[in-house]
């Protein structure tokens, strides 16, 4: 889906969301009340700039105090690869979007991801992986880095490395490959309008993080969640 | 857990760059005070990087367990950048997202955590960066429970990648000359911008533009440490008692003194013009400057001291 077939979906009745420099914001009605909308489209890059202005309206919809949900949407690029991002403390901003995000979900502000195009790296750490349930439309494709720069870095042939990827979700890029280690947490059906679907999501919020679980039981992470647990029980032993 | 030799080490003079991730544990905790869990005896290595024909470490090149620090008792992780580059596989995550979820039930007086990562585990990607998004999620649960979570980076591998991003989460981060606080590394923006933009062999523009130096002076760090295990023990113990709370009015902070930041030095390119328009005389003799010199400036300067973390 687009966007603009996002937005269709999501508010049949109209929205004041806007897109500037790939970067999205607005409201739009939403059940009762009103749901929130940032995010980025057109496999925009996030760069410090960008991140600021994204904070900006999550601490804002915060600042509301009326709790009502947030929808993350991304179709991004990675982090912008700049000198001057780098040299201004990319770290920093996009920490402190994703801090936005998860400080919104601690103050009651359900967030749900919805990945619909691309995304890699820091912009999907500091978006769609700060919310609390990721959902992706079928088409998706969020990745950590594409094949032919891990062949690069892991000195790998790039025909190895795409034999592998058939059969090893835990490297290779693709929606499929994040459903299994459970940082996405549900794919939609896009024949089916969002709102339901969206509504669906934040009524069946789980308390806590649920991601090494999902990873454990579809397969794609199969030690994290004991490797966690067993921490956790070996520090309470005293 | 430690070895003797290890246990010997004389925390006035080990380096923590040239440190393993066990010495600055051991030497950084009181004496005798750490308990490690899931140690290398227990071998929870990478079910992995066989596939890619790789060595596995017994411990997935990270340390976690719990000590005390001046009596109080504190969980510490503690990366290890001679393995994999210390970067963030399944395993390696797992821990450092175990050791922050059982800090809620343990309430230490802080969490240490000491990078030296170079990111995301490349034959583990989509594991190492969830664990990321996970490790954030939690170092947030952990600060609004009121308990600091301070970052200690000094490392080989430097602190890239997702981990600038955990990085920018904790509550407090101290840093010395050889830490290096950047998400893209320098041979990822040469790779995909060209060597126009940034070319990675100039060791000089490396440590100018993420360096310890250029972070603490623009408030990226809270603390600029010499390169002793004593010394980030000491700033470990000071950052830990002036933690900021995790809150509206932290974030809404933030949000000002960074887009202040951009305000003020985004036309520059380069660390020194931000340097010299923060009124630093000299800015050219900055990366040359010993600790004592650079605190001097520090406290000169005067501005980078914040609690918008």
């Amino acid at each position: 889906m687009t966007l603009a077939e996002i937005l269709t979906s999501m508010f049949p009745d109209g929205h004041d969301v806007t897109v500037q420099d790939g970067l999205v914001s607005g409201t739009g009605p939403f059940a009762d009340g009103r749901i929130t909308l940032v995010g980025i489209d057109g496999d925009t890059p996030l760069g410090v700039d960008g991140a600021l202005r994204l904070s900006r309206s999550v601490l804002d919809a915060i600042r509301a105090g009326d709790r009502a949900p947030i929808l993350v949407a991304v179709d991004s690029d990675s982090q912008r690869m700049s000198r001057r991002d780098e040299l201004l403390g990319l770290n920093e901003c996009l920490a402190h979007l994703a801090k936005a995000l998860l400080l919104a979900d601690r103050s009651g502000h359900p967030t749900i991801g919805l990945i619909y195009g691309h995304s890699a790296a820091g912009a999907f750490i500091a978006t769609a992986l700060a919310t609390r349930v990721l959902a992706a439309l079928p088409g998706a494709n969020p990745s950590v880095m594409d094949l032919p720069s891990v062949a690069r870095v892991t000195k790998l042939p790039l025909d190895k490395l795409n034999d592998m990827a058939k059969t090893t979700p835990v490297f290779a890029p693709g929606l499929d490959n994040m459903v299994a280690t459970g940082a996405v947490h549900v794919v939609l059906d896009s024949e089916k309008p969002l709102p339901r679907q969206i509504r669906d999501l934040i009524a069946d919020l789980e308390p806590g993080d649920v991601r090494d679980r999902l990873g454990a039981e579809r397969g794609g992470r199969p030690a994290a969640h004991d490797v966690a647990r067993a921490v956790i029980d070996q520090a309470g032993r005293r | 857990m430690a070895g003797d030799r290890s246990a010997r080490t004389d925390p006035d003079t080990l380096s923590w760059y040239e440190a393993t991730a066990r010495q600055r544990v051991t030497a950084l905790a009181d004496p005798s005070s750490v308990r490690e869990f899931l140690p290398p005896t227990e071998r929870r290595m990478s079910p992995h990087l066989p596939l890619f024909d790789l060595p596995r470490a017994f411990d997935d090149g990270i340390v976690v367990g719990e000590a005390t620090l001046d009596g109080a008792p504190v969980l510490i992780a503690a990366q290890e950048g001679r393995f994999m580059g210390g970067a963030f596989g399944e395993i390696h995550g797992a821990k450092l997202v175990g050791l922050l979820r059982v800090a809620l039930e343990l309430k230490p007086k802080a969490v240490l955590i000491l990078f030296d990562t170079g990111g995301v585990r490349l034959q583990e990607a989509n594991a190492g960066e969830t664990a990321i998004a996970e490790t954030m999620r939690a170092i947030v649960d952990v600060r609004a429970a009121g308990i600091p979570v301070i970052g200690l980076i000094g490392g080989r591998a430097g602190c890239y990648g997702g981990g600038g991003l955990i990085a920018g989460t904790c509550s407090r981060l101290a840093v010395s000359e050889g830490g290096r606080i950047s998400v893209s590394g320098p041979e990822v923006i040469e790779t995909n911008k060209g060597a126009e933009e940034f070319d990675s062999r100039d060791r000089a523009l490396v440590w100018r533009t993420m360096g310890g130096k250029h972070r603490r002076l623009t408030g990226g760090a809270d603390a600029f440490c010499a390169d002793t295990v004593s010394a980030f023990r000491r700033a470990a113990l000071d950052l830990i008692g002036r933690a900021p709370a995790f809150d509206l009015d932290t974030l809404e902070a933030e949000q000002a003194r960074l887009e202040d930041r951009i305000a003020r030095f985004g036309d520059c390119h380069d660390a020194t013009d931000v340097w010299r328009r923060l009124g630093v005389n000299d800015p050219e003799a900055v990366p040359a400057m010993d600790t004592d010199a650079f605190d001097a400036i520090v406290a000169r300067v005067g501005e980078m001291d914040h609690d918008a973390r």
